[in-house]
């Protein structure tokens, strides 16, 4: 077990390595000069001399190969040096708004989860019953509705309408609920479309057969047995959807204008603001890679038929 | 990585059902890419014609969905939308397909380093959420259409060049490309003639879905304001713009959503009846 959690740990390091090479490929390779970001950003104006200090700064005059194992450095030690606008380092101004956007997001996976397992799990069990048609129905709408308007309409409803919740802010728990449950439709269109399918391939295993014969309850085969192999591929979901659900805590931010991470890096990107771009898709793919990493761990826990050995080719 | 991209070509499945799924979502599609094309000759009005004196009317003769806050005409409006996104989403699939079957072919085809180095490539590519990497680059290069088009094109591709390289490797030891090499075809001739009409039907299928990717990413991108800039006509763009008359006119963000949802919804509904037919396993 220790042999195959330091290979996938070792596996991870060039994997984040190439995603801060891509960014800083992007960066080099886009019109935009650092050092005139900056200064406009600043509203300064630029002049020769000025450029050339901020590019001595910034270190751009020094050869590519060195630059980027700067980078590489700095961004280890979560320095992701200081933000155009505010003049304070990155690092802070993420931690500040970090919460704000987890809060949501947990929130979401929670809500997710909490519906998508009964309905996925019984729409399998009662295949083609009335709660099997509804599940495909809310599956397609979940997957082909476009958040930011799904929002609105919601906003629509429940706080033009109803006035039940506010439209937006963030501060009590009626400030959660919008917004969870936008983010969350799509999750619960995959995750319970994932778990249908994967409860239909379990009951037709060899396992569920014996089970019956021996004469365990049904109700224990299934929440026993078939729930907790069947909820694997789920956790997959959960694991590959992430970015989904990054960039859908970006949309629901602006809409119900969440006090967040998303709402500061689309801020950043009208602002140029490099350094803010910069770590919200390096720290967003480091979440995305290292949270894959532990879905599969959880999954041995799981399936115990997954072997620690068998994995380590991976 | 691996198996997320690998195909299962089982045998052809027939359901009355999906083939129903089929033959519907064909015709919606067919006709929403009918309007897109004809918008200029069936919409009543010029879509960014400004008539404030007009502002905000119900819904008349003349202007059958009413008008917007700067009194130009709805349904001309959303008509002109349709072509925003097909158009650009068929371009972003065209494009990557183009770029994933040159990398893809190349990969499967001559194996070794190269291979590996474009694989591993596709694989970094792969490690960023999808939307981020796109919004990553969007904001170094600045807000625009061709920048979102470009971004989403860069970040398309890896998963069709993954797809075409696994059919690729898969098919190079099967007895009729042996064949095709004994009797003295050349490489190019090969892949022309017997890889490529072979890779891409399920590709055609996979891109089904990737085209509701793209059009809700369009949309997005362009409410965020990173996408296209008013006064195009574009469905994310008036949902934006829309959302400032929620509590007295409603229908202003009410319509352009059901357009996108609609037309998603049909690629979706296609590409997964499609894939059930043919037994094409789907990316999520």
């Amino acid at each position: 077990m220790v042999i195959y959690l330091t290979k996938r740990l070792l596996a991870v390091i060039p994997i984040i390595l190439f995603a801060i090479f891509l960014m800083f490929l992007l960066i080099r390779l886009s019109p935009v000069d650092p050092a005139e970001a900056y200064l406009a950003a600043a509203n300064i104006h630029p002049t020769e001399e000025l450029l050339a200090e901020k590019r001595q700064e910034f270190g751009l005059d020094q050869p590519l190969i060195v630059q980027y194992f700067q980078t590489v450095k700095k961004i280890v030690l979560l320095d992701f040096g200081n933000s155009y606008v505010t003049n304070s380092p990155v690092w802070q101004e993420v931690a500040a708004r970090m919460p704000a956007t987890i809060q949501l997001a947990v929130s979401s996976i929670l809500l997710s989860i909490i519906v998508s397992i009964p309905l996925g799990f019984l729409s399998a069990v009662y295949k083609n019953s009335l709660i099997d048609h509804f599940s495909r129905l809310l599956s397609y709408l979940g997957a082909s509705v476009p958040q930011f308007w799904l929002g609105y309409i919601l906003i629509f409803f429940f706080s033009v309408k109803l006035d039940l919740f506010p439209v937006e802010g963030r501060g009590t728990w009626q400030h959660f609920v919008l917004p969870s449950l936008t983010l969350s439709l799509a999750l619960i269109a995959i995750y319970t479309r994932l778990l249908r399918a994967s409860v239909l391939e379990e009951l037709e295993e060899v396992y569920v057969l014996y089970a019956r014969t021996r004469g365990v309850k049904e109700k224990a085969i299934m929440v026993k047995h078939v729930l907790r192999i069947a909820i694997s591929p789920m956790l997959t979901g959960l694991g590959m959807n992430l970015g989904k659900l990054l960039t859908g805590t970006i949309i629901v931010e602006q809409v119900f204008s969440w006090p967040g991470f998303g709402r500061f890096f689309i801020e950043a990107i009208f602002n140029r603001d490099i350094p803010v771009i910069q770590s919200y898709v390096v720290l967003a793919a480091c979440l995305f890679i290292v949270c894959n990493l532990i879905v599969d761990i959880v999954q041995l826990y799981l399936d115990p038929r997954i072997s620690w050995k068998g994995r380590t080719e991976y | 990585m691996e198996g997320k991209d690998r195909i299962l070509i089982s045998s052809i499945r027939n359901g009355t059902k999906s083939k129903w799924a089929i033959v519907i979502c064909s015709v919606i599609l067919l006709v929403f890419f009918l309007v897109s094309i004809l918008a200029p000759w069936i919409a009543p009005h010029d879509p960014i014609q400004v008539n404030l004196a007009l502002k905000l009317s119900p819904p008349s003769w003349e202007y059958p969905l009413g008008t917007d806050h700067l009194g130009r005409c709805n349904l001309s409006r959303l008509l002109y939308g349709a072509r925003i996104s097909l158009g650009f989403a068929s371009l972003i699939f065209v494009a990557s397909l183009g770029v994933g079957l040159l990398v893809g072919t190349i990969a499967g085809y001559r194996g070794g380093w190269i291979d590996l180095f474009l694989m591993r490539f596709c694989d970094g590519v792969m490690a960023f959420p999808n939307l981020v990497l796109v919004l990553g680059i969007v904001g170094l290069l600045g807000p625009g259409l061709w920048q979102v088009v470009l971004a989403l094109m860069m970040v398309q591709w890896v998963y069709y060049a993954r797809m075409i390289r696994g059919m690729v490797v898969s098919m190079k030891e099967q007895n009729f490309i042996t064949a095709a090499r004994i009797s003295g075809s050349s490489t190019g001739k090969i892949i022309r003639r017997h890889m490529i009409p072979n890779v891409l039907p399920p590709i055609m299928v996979m891109g089904t879905l990737e085209m509701g990717w793209a059009i809700m990413d369009i949309s997005a991108l362009s409410f965020l304001g990173l996408g296209i800039q008013p006064p195009t006509p574009e469905w994310g763009t008036m949902i934006q713009e829309g959302k400032n008359f929620i509590r007295n006119q409603p229908e202003l963000m009410l319509y352009p959503g059901l357009m996108i949802l609609f037309v998603v919804i049909s690629f979706n509904v296609l590409g997964e009846s499609l894939s059930e037919r043919y037994g094409v396993k789907r990316r999520y």
